[in-house]
């Protein structure tokens, strides 16, 4: 036989049975975290011996939002926008260049060794691809349990392999497979285990960044059902990272779309996708193919040309070298975040109108 | 449905009859493509969806010769306007191979040498098959590259690959296997590397080159929106065969095979319902070295009945539909409840229950 017998998971964990629950109130909610004008450049140095900076990559440049508690929060954008640097400098895996993160009410933005690791508790991440984020060395009993390890919880062995044991039948793993390794799995299991080490210390706020991209269509669904589930069950906060809006679109409450380092448009989930206002939304919603043959041969509008590189943005308004509606006003002021009339809050100077994007082609169930 | 699409067929450009590929390995022999047919007809699209390791992509690349270095035991036939690909020696097959038959690769950084100037490996795919001077062939890299939408293309002959960006250089990629005016063009999971816009522009490209050259396209992939987006035919294909085939129109209204179901429900869509919950495939895709007995996708299928672990399923026609075939044990009226159901909303314990009631009721 090749690999493990497949863990059946409780059947409830698939959501397939259950009805919609009613989803936590996300308006009502305080802020989690409050992000402030967040700045993160990469110098670019030139030199071995005497290196210099001859310039940086602006990854994130001036991003503020907040993540309310108890809400699904997706960041979507092209690569290279900025959309995993944000969530790094949240979970205070990079140093902010400038700005600040409240996590909670407090100022996390500059915290160091015991505090900061007081807050590591409380923000988990899950990473892209399962299999180079689980060291395949150990077993995955210690894989998850070693969260209780670096924060000296648990130490009772016995206690600390019940709990291992309970967090694995809750993603839906056979708490039998405590002694095996990573390899032993497959991709869509090992994701079950990042998720597991992740839920260990019951954090407040979920990172999870590209969690499905690595995973055929078949074992997509079933993260995406069961992190859907937890969060309803446990009432985790989440941020979602993806480039598939599809995805997006049914794990988040709420959507930030990013550009080259700056949130160009952040919404509600319904208004986002059913009224964007920004040109660069609507043509990321245009762009992705519908697995609908009627529509077949369907014109739509397509971006022309490359995202530009973050290491020398265009002036002012980042997306208009690439914009359909860019007048010169684009090239020479930027613009700010604000409220455009349907829901969302988006930076452009033009915004798009109802029927403009209709024209487009963008349609949703509504 | 609305009106049929016109009749496409006459005579096939590519036949594949029963083709098996088998890899013997440290841990048994890898059934990577187990008998499967497939007809590919001139300026039409057929896509060939399927997960990791069901095959697609070894079919592929055995119908161009590309396997049989790495030991592989091949049988069937290969039929490419009337030749047998698979019997053809090396060198009959090399002047077939970038000439009438060429490929795109789904990760345009590793299929390009990083060392070359992008022109001189466009002049090579042209030299390798037309005898022209280099200057000629220079000419017609230019040409290539402007026709693949590449601004300032008598410049950009001159650069690197890793002056592209992603998308520019599955634009060269394509450039590349166009040199020759192919007749037939397999494309594997060309957009799967690129951010959405860019798919979108390279999907419209390779849309517009196939008006404009009139060549048959192969294009593997897992993604059903891209499918949906540019094939003619369609072929589910699931641990080394095919379970169900048909126009792209039918395969998406009215699915015939449990996987089909599943794949097409497990997809969150933009223009669904977003309450719904996805319905995953459970379990996980087989071993190829150990197919499951009977139907391979009894293990996973939410309808299996006892014996469908025993027999092995052919891939048949639909009634009455002889363009549409499907390789399942259930009974066609079942299936089409089935679908009625899943398409209600229903899962699929519920929609069994219910077919199950109305079959009752119904004796």
């Amino acid at each position: 036989m090749s690999g493990p017998a497949p863990a059946t998971p409780p059947a409830s964990l698939f959501g397939a049975t259950s009805a919609p629950l009613p989803r936590p109130a996300a308006d009502g909610g305080a802020p989690l975290v409050r992000v402030q004008q967040l700045v993160k450049h990469f110098p670019i140095t030139r030199g071995i011996i005497i290196r210099r900076s001859v310039g940086a990559v602006k990854a994130v440049d001036d991003v503020s939002f907040e993540i309310r508690s108890g809400e699904t929060l997706g960041l979507v954008g092209e690569t290279g926008c900025g959309k995993s640097t944000t969530a790094r400098l949240i979970t205070r895996l990079l140093e902010p260049t400038s700005g600040r993160i409240e996590f909670s009410g407090n100022d996390i933005t500059h915290l160091r060794g015991s505090k900061l690791k007081a807050i590591r508790r409380e923000v988990q991440m899950i990473f892209q691809d399962p299999y180079s984020s689980l060291n395949p060395r150990k077993t995955i009993g210690s894989i998850i349990g070693e969260p209780f390890a670096i924060h000296g919880l648990l130490k009772d062995k016995g206690e600390r392999k019940r709990e291992v044991q309970r967090l694995m039948e809750t993603v839906g793993l056979n708490p039998e497979h405590y002694n095996r390794y990573p390899h032993e799995f497959s991709g869509g299991q090992r994701q079950r285990i990042g998720v597991a080490r992740a839920l260990a210390l019951q954090p407040k706020l979920l990172i999870a960044d590209e969690p499905v991209s690595a995973l055929d269509v078949s074992i997509q669904a079933q993260v995406l059902n069961l992190l859907r589930d937890l969060q309803r069950r446990l009432g985790l906060t989440i941020v979602f990272i993806a480039h598939d809006l599809s995805v997006v679109r049914h794990m988040c409450d709420r959507v930030a779309v990013m550009y080259l380092g700056k949130i160009v448009e952040i919404g509600g989930n319904d208004e986002l996708y059913d009224f964007p206002r920004h040109p660069y939304t609507a043509a990321l919603l245009a762009a992705v193919p519908h697995a609908d043959p009627a529509r077949h041969g369907e014109q739509r509008p397509v971006l022309s040309g490359d995202v530009p590189s973050p290491a020398n943005p265009p002036q002012a308004c980042r997306f208009h070298t690439r914009c359909p509606k860019a007048q010169e006003l684009c090239s020479t002021k930027e613009p700010v975040l604000e409220d455009k009339g349907s829901g969302t809050i988006a930076a452009c100077h033009f915004p798009l109108s109802h029927e403009e994007v209709a024209g487009m082609g963008v349609r949703s169930a509504r | 449905m609305s009106a049929a699409a016109p009749s496409p067929r006459g005579e096939p450009l590519l036949r594949v009859e029963d083709l098996r590929v088998e890899f013997p390995g440290e841990d048994g022999i890898v059934h990577a493509v187990d008998g499967i047919t497939y007809q590919v007809f001139p300026g039409r699209t057929l896509g060939i969806v399927g997960e990791s390791g069901s095959g697609k992509t070894v079919s592929s690349l055995t119908a161009l010769g590309l396997t049989r270095r790495q030991g592989a035991r091949i049988s069937g036939r290969i039929l490419f306007d009337g030749q047998d690909l698979l019997s053809l020696p090396e060198d009959k097959l090399r002047a077939i191979r970038g000439n009438d038959i060429a490929m795109i690769f789904q990760d345009p950084l590793s299929s390009l040498h990083p060392l070359y100037k992008v022109g001189r490996q466009l002049i090579e795919a042209v030299r390798a098959h037309r005898d022209v001077s280099r200057a000629a062939a220079r000419e017609r890299a230019v040409e290539l590259l402007d026709l693949v939408g590449i601004p300032d293309p008598a410049r950009r002959v001159d650069e690197y690959p890793h002056e592209f960006s992603g998308g520019m250089r599955q634009r060269v990629m394509i450039a590349m296997a166009l040199a020759n005016e192919p007749r037939l063009l397999f494309a594997d999971e060309p957009t799967t590397a690129l951010d959405v816009t860019v798919q979108a522009q390279i999907l419209m490209l390779m849309e517009r080159l196939q008006r404009e050259l009139g060549m048959a396209i192969v294009m593997i992939t897992h993604d059903l929106g891209v499918v949906a987006e540019m094939a003619d035919d369609i072929a589910v294909m699931y641990a080394g065969r095919i379970v169900e085939t048909s126009s792209a129109a039918r395969l998406f209204a009215t699915p015939e095979h449990p996987y089909t179901w599943g794949l097409l429900k497990s997809i969150p869509r933009l223009d669904g319902p977003r309450e719904q919950d996805l319905v995953p495939i459970p379990g996980t895709p087989p071993s190829l070295i150990n197919p499951p007995s009977g139907c391979h996708f009894h293990p996973r299928c939410p309808y299996a009945q006892p014996e469908h672990s025993r027999i092995d399923p052919a891939l048949e026609p639909v009634p009455d539909e002889d363009q549409h075939h499907v390789a399942c044990l259930l009974d066609s009226s079942t299936r089409k409840g089935l679908w009625e159901q899943l398409q209600a909303g229903n899962t699929p314990e519920q929609a069994l229950a219910e077919v199950a009631a109305a079959e009752g009721a119904a004796t």
